[in-house]
């Protein structure tokens, strides 16, 4: 025993996506088997028309207790959004 | 539902985490892997996923059975279709279990061994293709009611393996109502198996949102965890409510002569279950409980070889390709 398949993570980029999403993990032998199983597991209903697939200990990940400086250095900058800059009607569309 | 009397488990940490971990969870925030989270929120929540998925697995039983003897080509199309679909749900919901710490053989080996249980419901036997309908109907009419809630649950990846298990379960209960209602509006001898499936399935199927609330020890800490949405009553209720009407859809006698509109309450008055016999189908002596898990045990046994010639392979290609480079 503990001869235990990997787990990999499963992205699908569906008919009208822009990126490949993360839908789930399964485990597999090796990559070939990862996307003929998530075939089978998450594209049941036309879900997707492109699979990726990576070894979950590929992965690696920013934690939930890291949101703070992570993330609040961006609250502070309303300027990067357009609407924070008033143009004039008379001007047309920018 | 699919997860019954999940033993809660006592919180024995730090009350200044708890308190702060409480209160995530009465804010509506969800609880992710990596997050901190008491012992025996991780340890409730691996027995009742793990519990759930091996119900998925093992409610494969039941209907495989049928799919060679399905009275048409149509019908053993879907049929296959929803089975497949249960594996996908085992599978989703495997991976949540994951999530928390335990490992896929870990939780298989679990099942296997009986430490880890399944839903009451598969050790009834599915006798005809009636009973393919009924269960189709019945069984995953009483899941989608026990899983709608649990999209709403505290533990995100929990959550979101519910979120798209129900967006696939109402296709398993809609194609066994049509399955069922075909054999009602049948011959009569077709209609007669559709009442009995219904006559011996009612009960069994009341049975799957475990004991009466009176008996059910281990809510409380669940309920203030949101692992557990609902009282086992409140949702039976709710089962029956939303079937009665169903039955005399079809035309079928009610399978319990104490189900009775209550004006007052707005709700049907029903009888409960024989509880007695619910315990004992719990502990092992329900009609299936052995054939199931020796089929269980069968297939794990049959497919080591390929699971263990599938890695060796994945191993030598891999040892021959950083040799390549």
């Amino acid at each position: 025993m503990k001869n235990e398949w990997p787990l990999w993570e499963v992205f699908i980029r569906g008919q009208h996506g822009m990126s490949h999403r993360h839908v789930g993990s399964l485990h597999a032998p090796d990559a070939e088997m990862a996307i003929k199983n998530a075939r089978d597991v998450y594209t049941r209903r036309n879900e997707g028309l492109s699979i990726w697939v990576v070894e979950a200990n590929h992965i690696a990940a920013s934690s939930p207790s890291d949101k703070g400086p992570l993330y609040e250095p961006s609250e502070s900058k309303v300027y990067r959004h357009p609407t924070f800059f008033d143009i004039p009607d008379e001007v047309g569309a920018m | 539902m699919y997860a019954q009397m999940v033993k809660s488990e006592a919180a024995q940490d730090d009350p200044e985490k708890l308190a702060a971990f409480q209160a995530r969870i009465d804010a509506g925030e969800k609880i992710e892997p990596k997050d901190w989270m008491p012992a025996a929120y991780r340890k409730t929540l691996i027995r009742q996923i793990g519990q759930h998925a091996h119900s998925e697995i093992v409610g494969q039983l039941p209907e495989g059975n049928w799919i060679t003897r399905a009275p048409t080509l149509e019908r053993k199309a879907i049929l296959l279709a929803k089975v497949q679909d249960e594996a996908g749900h085992g599978l989703y919901l495997y991976c949540a279990a994951e999530t928390l710490g335990v490992s896929r053989d870990e939780l298989t080996e679990m099942l296997l061994d009986g430490r880890m249980k399944y839903s009451s419901i598969f050790n009834y036997p599915t006798l005809n293709w009636s009973d393919i309908g009924a269960v189709g109907w019945l069984v995953d009419g009483a899941a989608i009611i026990n899983q709608v809630p649990l999209q709403r649950t505290s533990f995100g990846p929990y959550s979101r393996a519910m979120i798209r298990v129900c967006k696939e379960e109402s296709f398993h209960a809609r194609q066994g109502f049509d399955a069922i209602r075909k054999m009602a509006e049948g011959t009569p001898e077709q209609k007669k198996m559709a009442q009995d499936s219904v006559n011996r399935l009612w009960f069994p199927a009341l049975m799957m949102f475990g004991p009466s609330d009176k008996e059910s020890v281990h809510s409380e800490q669940s309920m203030a965890w949101k692992i557990k949405m609902n009282t086992n009553d409140e949702l039976r209720q709710k089962f029956v409510d939303q079937t009665v009407p169903q039955i005399e859809f079809l035309g079928l006698d009610l399978p319990d002569p104490g189900i009775k509109w209550n004006e007052e309450r707005g709700h049907y008055d029903y009888t409960d279950p024989d509880w007695s016999e619910f315990f004992d189908v719990i502990k092992g002596n329900g009609p299936c409980n052995t054939d199931r898990l020796a089929a269980r045990n069968k297939a794990w046994d049959d497919g080591a070889w390929v699971r263990d010639g599938l890695m060796a392979h994945a191993k030598k290609k891999a040892a021959a390709s950083v040799a390549a480079e």
